[in-house]
């Protein structure tokens, strides 16, 4: 990337302003609709957003301090975004002050966490609001020492001027810039003049986090605040009956027992306002141990709910949806999957005539892949403190994306945004449960009821058997070979409950002259939302099997033969939509085919897995290394090849990768909620298998193409490719294939097996 | 009338002899960086020293830990400086560092009684500690640089 000169739009500005007591702030502003544009935005977002505003604050005593907008639930947001401010504005990273900005969408813009659009989505206003307060500076600096500004240089926070042998913090200029107007011209850094970036800084909070501070939603504390827990019903489909309050009641420390009616009848849910029960029992009481007894004193009758009515909010105007009553479980919803899988579903991308291909094929390769729904275990459950009077709200706690639960509050607490506070606390994992604030909204509902500051803690179990889970899966995959074992057609036909996870656009489609992609969904009462890389999780896995078994089938290695459909899709690609950049894509395969030594003999006591994937805008490969330990299969060494453009932070994004390649290993192999008669069969870790250390790899080499392209995300693009390699692997440690997820804890049944015999 | 000593600081709690620590810890005493994860002793994310024994606050009652020595996160070390609290920092571990506090109490238990650990020791040490994110290779990365950092004193 050259130097470049940006010129901001008509509809972004930069203010400046003086600091109460001396010294600069500079703010960038950017409307809402730039914002969407720049950042290619479109789908879930609430049209209420306003301005961006990216804080820097100066003293005169030189101290900078910048305020990272988004929440920060382990991707290193706090880090990395605050990184990119410090360098454009020359500044000494060491001695910058960090601090989580509060919830503020017109001063610090979208602020949400997900879709691995942190670094993505701020990455030009906040090197532009870092560039513009050192333009600022500079002038400030060539005024007080009537110097041209040409002359002048910066470095650590301070000012230079070589031929006078002048040198001056910024912050002695601080409160003469915050008079300057800002530039209309911006000129940010060349990528290769950068200082912090592309380069390890620690985590900003490391120490408090080794410290035990108290940095999370579950620590925060107000003084005269009370705990609060629900009892939500006992299985999906099922509601409050009666209850009888008087055991709890009479527990010590409890303060109040009640139902909770969260949304009021026809209440216009938005697409992050799911909730799994509108009623739910209410124990409030002193401490979180005088709650939890009592809450066992409760006595509940419930009832199935039957067919349930939610209205739903939509660009066209609201719509009804029906909740289906059915009491599920897993061998029901599986025999359901079958059903539907072969009922015809809606067309999402057709090119060519593959009904013709594999009509004529000489070989048919038709395979089905399943996988549950996952429970996101955030290690620190859901919880939120709210103190909620008539006139205000304030509430603390972990949240995604404060924007969107805000309009819901400030609807069911009947209070203008205004007089609704909402502080970000860190939060103890999300993987995207913590963008649906049902929790938050319950708190504060609570809180008003029994008018005092209120902390709501959902126990391990409540947290596992609420839902808003990763949906349940199928997709059966059909490619037709020609007699010369060329590819001449693909069909992937998905579903699930109660969404499948096709995305029609993505390759292979573009190299395939023949393509068909359907979807189909079954509706359920399982609640479900986003779990780290939505759809793309499941689609990697059963996409990247089956292309390591057509690669097989045409015996081809599994590398070359996506380099060879990708080289395809770039010279003469099929269709227009095709939502990937072919030569990145075979960047990353490249590059982890080189790094992991692939087909050299030292590797040969390997059973090695392939992988590759893009989602969420940026490329990942992994090679997965499998060794039979005690009889088990063992990683026990991961290459992976990145490419998210410019990387911020090098030792950070090595570190997501590794936990996503970890985490991803965990999910394949042992991932699982099952439900029977409605019920969760999984409450608590002792039930739901999570990856321990002794399973995690020994080894996982993380490489990164190296390039200046404008930065894209790494918190979920590195995990969908970890299931399919590890199947891949799996398949050359065991000889067998694994279609269905958990691959080392089946379900109890499983679909029909493949056959190649289903005609078109 | 339980008297609790935390942190080499003397505590006399009027309260439920059956309450875990975990919640003493949290509510009544304020020191929240033991955390809680599951309630029944399987992620290890509120992991306490108990004498210089690892114990599972969540499932310890508070009756068991009167008049025996109790040692949370906050009182690891002094100055947060403990070579496990060191490395920690010197390999950036965390991610979400919500589970942080119970793994590096863990692992201080092992390097107190191993001065140096093996793979296996750790992982056998270590198996009751959840990270989500999935850290356990840097955890174990970092175990091994506290040991080093310790043996040099």
């Amino acid at each position: 990337m050259e130097p470049s000169k940006t010129t901001h739009s008509r509809r972004s500005f930069l203010r400046s302003s003086l600091l109460a007591g001396g010294g600069l702030m500079i703010s960038f502003s950017w409307l809402p609709e730039a914002v969407k544009a720049a950042n290619g935005i479109d789908a879930g977002v609430p049209g209420q957003w306003s301005e961006l505003t990216g804080y820097i604050r100066i003293t005169p005593d030189n101290v900078i301090r910048i305020l990272n907008p988004n929440p920060e639930f382990g991707q290193n947001v706090m880090t990395s975004l605050p990184m990119i401010i410090a360098e454009e504005l020359d500044a000494d990273w060491e001695k910058i002050v960090v601090e989580m900005g509060p919830h503020d969408n017109v001063k610090l813009g979208p602020q949400f966490t997900g879709g691995s659009n942190s670094v993505r989505m701020y990455w030009k206003p906040m090197r532009e609001a870092g560039a513009a307060a050192r333009a600022m500076l500079l002038q400030a600096a060539a005024g007080t020492w009537s110097v041209p500004v040409e002359e002048l240089t910066t470095k650590a926070a301070t000012i230079f001027h070589e031929k006078s042998g002048r040198s001056a913090t910024y912050g002695s200029f601080a409160t003469k810039a915050a008079a300057i107007p800002v530039p209309k011209e911006i000129h940010t850094k060349a990528v290769k003049d950068f200082k912090i970036l592309r380069k390890a800084q620690k985590n900003v909070e490391g120490s408090k986090i080794v410290t035990g501070k108290p940095l999370f939603g579950l620590d925060y504390h107000q003084e005269g605040m009370l705990i609060a827990m629900i009892q939500h019903p006992p299985a999906f489909g099922m509601k409050l009956q009666s209850f009888d309050a008087s055991q709890a009641l009479g527990m010590p420390g409890i303060k109040d027992v009640f139902s909770l009616k969260l949304y009021p009848e026809g209440f216009e849910q938005g697409g992050f306002d799911t909730r799994t029960f509108n009623e739910l029992l209410v124990v409030v009481g002193k401490t979180t141990w005088e709650v939890m007894n009592a809450r066992k004193k409760l006595v509940a009758q419930w009832q199935p709910a039957g067919d349930t009515k939610d209205t739903m909010a939509g660009r066209n105007g609201k719509r009804e949806v029906t909740v289906p009553g059915e009491l599920e479980s897993t061998d029901s919803q599986l025999a359901k999957m079958e059903a539907f899988s072969k009922q015809p579903a809606q067309q999402l991308r057709k090119d060519g005539d593959p009904e013709s291909a594999f009509r004529n094929a000489a070989q048919i390769i038709e395979r089905t892949y399943n996988a549950p729904f996952l429970a996101h275990n955030c290690m620190e459950p859901m919880n939120f403190f709210a103190d909620v009077t008539d006139e205000k709200a304030l509430l603390a706690g972990p949240l995604q994306a404060p924007g969107w639960t805000e309009p819901t509050l400030s609807k069911i607490l009947n209070l203008p945004p205004e007089k609704i506070e909402i502080r970000m606390t860190r939060m103890g994992g999300g993987f995207g449960r913590r963008a649906y604030g049902h929790y938050l909204s319950e708190a504060a509902l609570i809180s008003r009821k029994v008018k005092a500051p209120v902390k709501l803690i959902y126990t391990r179990e409540d947290d596992m058997t609420y839902g808003i889970y990763r949906p349940m899966y199928t997709a059966t995959y059909r490619a037709a070979l020609d007699a010369n074992k060329n590819l001449i057609a693909f069909h992937v036909k998905g579903g699930g409950i109660p969404e499948h996870a096709i995305h029609a656009n993505r390759f292979p489609a573009g190299a395939v002259d023949n393509y068909l992609a359907e979807g189909w969904q079954i509706p359920s009462n399982i609640t479900i939302g986003a779990f780290r890389a939505p759809r793309s999780n499941f689609n990697a896995a059963a996409e990247q099997s089956f292309l390591d078994e057509v690669a097989e089938a045409m015996g081809k290695d599994p590398i070359d033969l996506r380099l060879e459909l990708l080289k395809r899709a770039k010279e003469k690609p099929i269709g227009e939509k095709n939502d990937y950049d072919a030569d990145r894509y075979a960047g990353v395969l490249q590059l982890v085919r080189e790094k992991s030594g692939w087909g050299k003999p030292e590797n040969k006591k390997y059973h090695r897995g392939v992988a590759a994937y893009f989602c969420h805008n940026s490329y990942a490969a992994h090679v997965v290394d499998m060794v039979m330990k005690d009889g088990r299969p063992f990683v026990e060494r991961v290459y992976s090849a990145m490419d998210c453009g410019i990387v911020i932070n090098t030792d950070a994004a090595t570190n997501m990768v590794e936990g996503a390649v970890t985490d991803g290993i965990g999910n394949a192999f042992y991932g699982r909620l099952s439900h029977k008669e409605g019920k969760a069969e999984q409450n608590n870790f002792h039930r739901y298998r999570m990856i321990r250390h002794s399973e995690a790899p020994d080894k996982i080499e993380v490489h990164f193409v190296q390039n200046d392209l404008d930065p894209t995300g790494l918190g979920e693009p590195p995990f969908p490719p970890v299931f399919g390699a590890v199947a891949n692997a799996l398949y050359k440690a065991t000889g067998k294939r694994h279609y269905d997820q958990p691959y080392l804890n089946p379900p109890p049944k499983t679909a029909t097996k493949p056959e190649n015999k289903r005609p078109f | 009338m339980l008297k609790l000593n935390i942190n080499k600081k003397d505590y006399e709690l009027n309260i439920d002899p059956n309450t875990p620590l975990l919640w003493v810890l949290r509510d009544i005493v304020g020191l929240v960086g033991t955390k809680y994860g599951c309630g029944i002793a399987q992620c290890g994310a509120c992991t306490v020293h108990l004498n210089g024994e690892a114990v599972r606050s969540c499932v310890t009652t508070v009756s068991r830990a009167a008049g025996q020595k109790v040692v949370t996160i906050e009182g690891l070390s002094v100055n947060g400086d403990h070579p496990l609290q060191q490395a920690w920092l010197e390999l950036d571990v965390s991610q979400c560092g919500y589970c942080q506090a119970g793994q590096i109490m863990s692992a201080a238990v092992l390097l107190k009684e191993n001065k140096n650990p093996t793979d296996k020791d750790i992982d056998n040490a270590m198996e009751g500690n959840i990270c989500r994110c999935g850290t356990y290779l840097r955890i174990h990365k970092a175990i091994q640089l506290a040991a080093e950092i310790q043996r040099k004193g």
